[in-house]
């Protein structure tokens, strides 16, 4: 590196005296760089980033339908909310998918990185190999994942149906029955997220030194004991973590539902994104959109606050 | 698991596996199910049952998808879409990460605070005002729309900062007795000390910029604007049930980011964790 290049330099020498030969630039190039190093990150930022934040948050008072007509409302698109039948079905829709995630995609995972880490798969090589075939589906697009579901659910010729066939059972509309459609989607989420959420357990299992379960069992815990008394708790920091994800990234899902069923059948997988895009670029009731986008927002802040508050009280031992 | 239990674990093992490669196989169903199409004729495609090789080789998907669409243009798009959007992320998050770990400034803690506070906020808050402000710039079916608003990723100064944290103050310092400006000090130690954490963020975004499907959604309705994720929807129309295609040009969209993944599998993996964790 040039840095080290100048042996007749003294590191005691300080050629940065205040001296009045040199410029005014190489003066002052050290207090004035540190804001030239982030402004060009926060132009972009400021532009793209804050100011929408803040413009969205005051359209949301406002009744704003198409473009140009503007009229303030106060907080009526915020009431207006809890009374609209649509919105309260994408909230109740967007919860039951949240709480699969957490419920079963979660423990899912975690019992997939257990068993990968325990004595059942001794050997490294079988280890990685596992991790990169359950990370695989990390690598697709959402969009391509629907296509590729959008054919395996077909009712006709699907894989699955041909499937249920085989077992001698009737066909299953999965993505055009009000029933099934909202655990398809949960399935292709299952799918689609078990392998990250599988490697989060496997880093946070890694920080516990294996010397602590050896302890347990020589002490006589079975491994379930050790898996409940000793394992689980120092998981605490990650389960919370991974739990956080969940729920923030669940109640913003829009890609997998929107491809796979665009909302339907009868709103049955409609998510609160999904509603905010309707109601934003087809309905073009921008106010109310913006409303939309801050109650999504209020849930991702509740969660985080939540978070930081358990994170303090329970997860840091 | 020594003596007597060393056989019962034996069996534990077999049957944990089994499960393990079971899971492994509904994870790459579908993959292989895929690529299975994409290399039928569309009738062959819907015969019960469902056969995984075809009866032969057809490439008539690639050829149409090839020939007779837009898929090299909306590929090419995808590909300076996320290049884009990475080169800029990964320029502005650096900089901006060396001014935070390495230097005093007043509103620091302010400007840092302000990051950190709006990190956990979901685009969809700020899309309406953004879709706005497109139509406003004129940038409707425009790579300015698709690449700028996303030139900034607060992440990506969390994960720099954290990186550059470790770096020695006193090398920096040497540096600058030694007379070197502060850009130079930026672009000479500071880029390729950072090369890791460069590598991590750039996959982190380009993979999310591959798959972005929303932003494209709204700002872009023009054929040959279209990234992949319009573009590949798009094949199924009123006039086409051609799966065969769309599974051709499904698998060639996976193909770029599977094969970056094979050659650096570690970095990958922790380029996509990183991006989960916030704050």
């Amino acid at each position: 590196m040039s840095v080290q290049q100048s042996p007749e330099t003294a590191p005691a020498i300080r050629p940065r005296t205040r001296g009045g030969t040199r410029s005014w630039w190489s003066r002052h190039e050290h207090d004035i760089a540190p804001y030239l190093f982030i402004l060009p990150f926060f132009l972009i930022y400021g532009t793209f980033f804050l100011y929408p934040v803040i413009s969205s948050f005051i359209l949301s008072f406002y009744k704003s339908v198409g473009i140009g007509s503007r009229t303030f409302v106060g907080a009526s698109n915020y009431v207006q909310l809890a009374n609209d039948p649509r919105y309260l079905k994408a909230l109740v829709n967007t919860t039951v998918y949240t709480l699969a995630s957490v419920f079963i995609l979660s423990p899912l995972a975690l019992a997939l990185a257990m068993t990968v880490r325990s004595f059942l798969v001794p050997s490294p090589n079988m280890q990685s190999f596992y991790r990169i075939a359950f990370f695989l589906p990390n690598l697709t697009s959402f969009v391509v994942i629907a296509l590729m579901f959008a054919l395996i659910f077909n009712k006709d010729f699907g894989l699955l149906n041909q499937a249920l066939a085989g077992l001698g059972l009737p066909k299953i509309g999965w993505l055009r029955d009000t029933r099934f459609a909202m655990p398809s989607i949960v399935m292709v989420a299952i799918w689609t997220f078990l392998g990250i959420n599988s490697l989060y357990f496997l880093s946070g299992l890694q920080a516990i030194p294996e010397e602590i379960n050896e302890a347990a069992s020589i002490d006589g815990a079975t491994r379930p004991q050790t898996f409940w008394h000793v394992t689980l708790p120092l998981l605490r920091p990650t389960i919370l973590f991974v739990v956080v994800q969940a729920v923030i990234f669940s109640y913003q899902s829009f890609d997998l539902p929107y491809l796979l069923t665009a909302g339907g059948p009868s709103d049955a997988t409609l998510t609160l994104a999904m509603y905010l895009y309707q109601t934003g670029f087809s309905r073009f009731n921008m106010g109310y959109a913006a409303a939309i986008g801050y109650s999504l927002a209020m849930i991702a802040i509740i969660v985080s606050i939540f978070q930081f508050g358990l994170f303090r009280l329970w997860g840091e031992e | 698991m020594v003596g007597s239990r060393s056989i019962s674990a034996r069996v534990l093992q077999v049957i944990g596996n089994a499960v393990l490669l079971f899971g492994v196989f509904l994870t790459v169903m579908p993959f292989l199910y895929m690529i299975s199409a994409s290399f039928k004729p569309g009738n062959e495609l819907y015969t019960i049952p469902f056969r995984f090789f075809p009866k032969n080789m057809y490439i008539g998907n690639y050829q149409q998808l090839f020939g007779q669409t837009n898929f090299v243009r909306w590929f090419g798009n995808s590909t300076f879409m996320a290049l884009g959007r990475t080169a800029l992320a990964v320029v502005l998050s650096l900089m901006a990460a060396y001014g935070f770990a390495k230097f005093d400034f007043r509103f620091k803690n302010v400007l840092f605070l302000l990051l950190i506070a709006t990190l956990t906020l979901p685009i969809y808050v700020i899309l309406i005002p953004l879709y706005s402000m497109m139509i406003g710039f004129g940038w409707i079916n425009s790579y300015w729309a698709l690449i700028l608003p996303f030139g900034a990723q607060a992440i990506g100064v969390f994960l720099g900062r954290q990186y550059l944290l470790g770096v020695p103050t006193e090398m920096l310092e040497a540096a600058r007795i030694d007379g070197a400006s502060e850009w130079g000090i930026f672009w000479r130690i500071i880029v390729p000390i950072a090369k890791p954490v460069t590598a991590t963020m750039a996959i982190l975004f380009f993979s999310a910029a591959w798959k972005d499907f929303i932003w494209p959604l709204l700002v872009i309705n023009d054929d040959s604007m279209f990234p992949l994720s319009l573009g590949l929807p798009s094949l199924i129309g009123p006039y086409t049930q051609e799966y065969g295609i769309l599974m051709a040009g499904s698998f060639m969209a996976t193909l770029p980011i599977l094969i970056i993944f094979l050659i650096m599998q570690r970095r990958f993996i922790e380029g996509i964790m990183a991006g989960a964790v916030k704050g």
